[in-house]
């Protein structure tokens, strides 16, 4: 579980960075006048990719762009569990462990990463790693799987062994590029492996579909009655 | 019953195989008769819908046509809105998460006709905030749609001027509740509001607002081009339509897959899955519709029917049509304890009996789990579960009661082995704050 607690050492200041603030403003374009509001976790999410985590330097600023109260932003902050009030690991791993996971293994991966990174909400002391149990992530078909958070992307990785997860940590560690998405050597998302069940008929990809259709159904009013 | 064909399937690129881009989209059928649709109007599209018999796909079923029809009729000071539930949540569902990374653009159109409908002139798709590489396929699929003309003013040139935006939670499941996921849109923590006042009347800034599922919206574009009859002849009646299955857990070759309704829950596990690990003898136990409804033993998923009506009479539910699949390895205590736990850590925490109630129940399941109880609990366990049933704010008590309270229906006498056992290795046991010899 995350803490929920903003860290003890806080940065003076926090500032956006000239492409985020340019981003701020398009944002902001999305929301009725007057709700600027609607911003803040967008924001908030944002302002953690820039900086890796949220500092209360960071949600001050955002308060006083959004002209909302500092402790509503502080309120958002605490509530929502993947904003880290305190740094993390360069590669920031979280592990689901919610039942569908559970039942296809996911405790081995939670001890992988005390092996291999020490204890949740632990940063590794090359400042590399750091994890965490999440709840479930929304791809239990794919299970066991992680997410890894970096500051330029957050993917899934799925289908895994302690094996394969224990090499993907290595090979983040030495900073190699890893395969996104499934490990298993005969799937390619979501499809049950190896041969396909279902979506195989050619038809659905020759075209044929976009032929114009010339009535919809039922788009004719119904004949009077006699 | 005959299994859905692929000619029937409306996700036909439901694994990526394909490229979700525009072109192949079309190609595909997508954004066919669009505006022929639009033209057809509101009451038209409403009234198909009705008749299609589609039932909301982000588990209550609420009937989505009827659903539109409580929109007020004309637009009056306060703009209408229709907000799509993309916050994909309830353990063992990830439908909406290939949707929208593999078939964004049924569900872009979906957005369109559904707005239409509902005379609103602007749509948020809400996100889960660990759905990134999602928002980002579904955002290019949607600059895609606003370059092409297909969106934006004068959306497919129909005179209708539609903005579709995408917005993003930050990690909570309470977010998918439709009311905290308004709150979480408006920009504050997500905790469900009380109803009435309804999303129809009182939604997103106060205004008229429908939400949606992902996968509700995003077949309303294929039922319209191929008639409501179409539709309504998959599954049986009061559970038409086809519907999109995740099978997580013991099956051999865990997938999504669209069927029809009403499939018997062991021809989908056998046909889709490569059947139960060990084969079907070899199953404990199916909890047929997402976390939040109950488990289900092995004598009744030998032919139950995966729809709505079937799975209420066992005192079960459809949910998200999130299959999952314990085997007999199982620790099925164990498997709803952990259930519990996410009940727990997820509870936003403004009514008593869920905050408490929540945090109580898994504490016992632990010790239960490990058989460190007593079996008199396991009434008082019950008694608690449906405490917080029916006593809060919004359904997410309820959720956390079911799977309990399921556990005990079918599974009371492994628990009671479980204690019974825990105590025969121990003959000094604490009772209270006394010791006292067992024999
Ligand atoms: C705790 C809780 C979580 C929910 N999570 C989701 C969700 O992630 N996605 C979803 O579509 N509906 C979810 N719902 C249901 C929504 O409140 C709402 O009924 C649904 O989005 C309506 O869409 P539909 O009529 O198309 O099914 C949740 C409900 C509760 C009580
Ligand atoms: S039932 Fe639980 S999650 Fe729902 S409003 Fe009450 S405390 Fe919050
Ligand atoms: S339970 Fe792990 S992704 Fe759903």
């Amino acid at each position: 579980m995350a803490s929920r607690k903003p860290a003890k050492t806080q940065p003076a200041s926090f500032a956006w960075s000239p492409a985020n603030k340019a981003w701020c403003e398009e944002q902001l374009k999305k929301y009725p006048a007057g709700r600027q509001a609607s911003c803040v976790i967008p924001f908030l999410w944002r302002g953690q990719k820039q900086e890796g985590w949220i500092s209360i330097a960071m949600m001050e600023a955002i308060a006083r762009q959004l002209e909302m109260p500092y402790i509503r932003v502080y309120e958002v902050a605490t509530f929502y569990s993947m904003f880290n009030l305190a740094p993390v690991g360069e590669y920031f791993v979280q592990v689901c462990g919610t039942t569908p996971c559970m039942l296809r293994g996911s405790k081995e991966l939670n001890a992988v990463c005390e092996r291999v990174i020490g204890h949740e909400n632990h940063v590794s002391d090359d400042g590399k790693l750091s994890w965490l149990e999440v709840e479930c992530l929304g791809a239990c078909v794919n299970a066991p799987m992680v997410q890894i958070s970096t500051r330029d992307g957050d993917h899934y990785h799925e289908d895994l062994t302690p094996e394969i997860f224990e090499d993907l940590l290595a090979k983040l560690r030495r900073g190699e590029r890893v395969k996104i998405g499934t490990a298993h050597p005969d799937r390619k998302t979501s499809n049950p492996a190896g041969a396909l069940t279902s979506l195989v008929e050619p038809a659905l990809y020759d075209g044929s579909k976009a032929a114009p259709i010339r009535e919809l159904p039922n788009s004719r009013p119904p004949a009077p009655a006699e | 019953m005959a299994l859905l064909e692929d000619k029937d399937r409306i996700f036909t690129n439901l694994y990526g195989f394909q490229d979700p881009g525009l072109e192949a989209a079309k190609k595909r059928g997508c954004w066919n008769a669009t505006a022929d649709m639009i033209r057809m109007g509101p009451d038209w599209i409403i009234q198909q819908m009705k008749d299609s018999g589609l039932r909301g796909r982000g588990g209550a079923g609420f009937p989505t046509g009827l659903k539109w029809s409580f929109m007020p009729k004309e637009v009056k000071d306060r703009p209408h809105y229709l907000v799509v539930n993309a916050d994909e949540s309830e353990p063992g569902t990830c439908k909406d998460r290939d949707i929208m990374r593999h078939d964004p653009h049924l569900l872009i159109e979906g957005c369109l006709i559904a707005s239409f409908a509902m005379k609103a002139h602007a749509c948020y798709i809400y996100l889960r905030g660990e759905y990134v590489d999602e928002r980002i396929a579904l955002q290019k699929a949607v600059d895609e749609a606003h370059a092409a003309g297909l969106i934006g003013k004068n959306a497919c040139g129909s005179g209708w001027d539609f903005d579709l935006h995408l917005h993003h939670g930050a990690g909570a499941y309470i977010c998918g509740e439709e009311t905290a996921l308004l709150e979480s849109l408006e920009g504050k923590k997500g905790q469900p509001r009380l109803k009435p006042p309804f999303p129809a009347g009182a939604g997103l800034y106060g205004c008229p607002t429908t939400v949606n599922n992902v996968e509700s919206i995003a077949v309303a574009p294929t039922i319209l081009r191929r008639g409501a009859k179409w539709f309504t002849g998959f599954g049986r009646p009061n559970n038409a339509g086809t519907k999109v299955f995740c099978i997580s857990g013991h099956v051999n070759r865990p997938c999504n897959v669209e069927e029809t309704m009403s499939i018997p829950l062991k021809t989908l596990i056998n046909q889709h899955c490569g059947g139960v690990s060990g084969g079907w003898d070899n199953l404990k136990a199916v909890i047929p519709g997402g976390s939040s409804v109950p488990l289900l033993p092995r004598e009744i998923c030998d032919d139950v029917l995966m729809d709505f009506d079937a799975l209420r009479d066992v005192k079960s539910g459809l949910g998200t049509a999130a299959v999952i699949v314990m085997d007999k390895s199982t620790d099925v205590v164990r498997a709803i304890a952990r259930i519990s736990y996410f009940y727990k850590h997820e509870s936003c925490g403004q009514c008593t009996p869920c905050r408490e109630g929540t945090g109580w129940m898994w504490r016992v399941l632990e010790r239960m789990a490990a058989g460190d109880a007593k079996t008199s609990e396991i009434d008082k366990l019950l008694d608690v579960a449906s405490q917080v049933e029916g006593h809060t704010i919004c359904a997410l008590g309820d959720a956390a009661a079911w799977p309990v309270q399921g556990l005990i229906r079918h599974f009371r006498g492994e628990i009671e082995a479980r204690i019974n056992a825990y105590r025969a290795d121990r003959p000094l046991v604490a009772v209270g704050s006394t010791l006292a010899a067992a024999e």
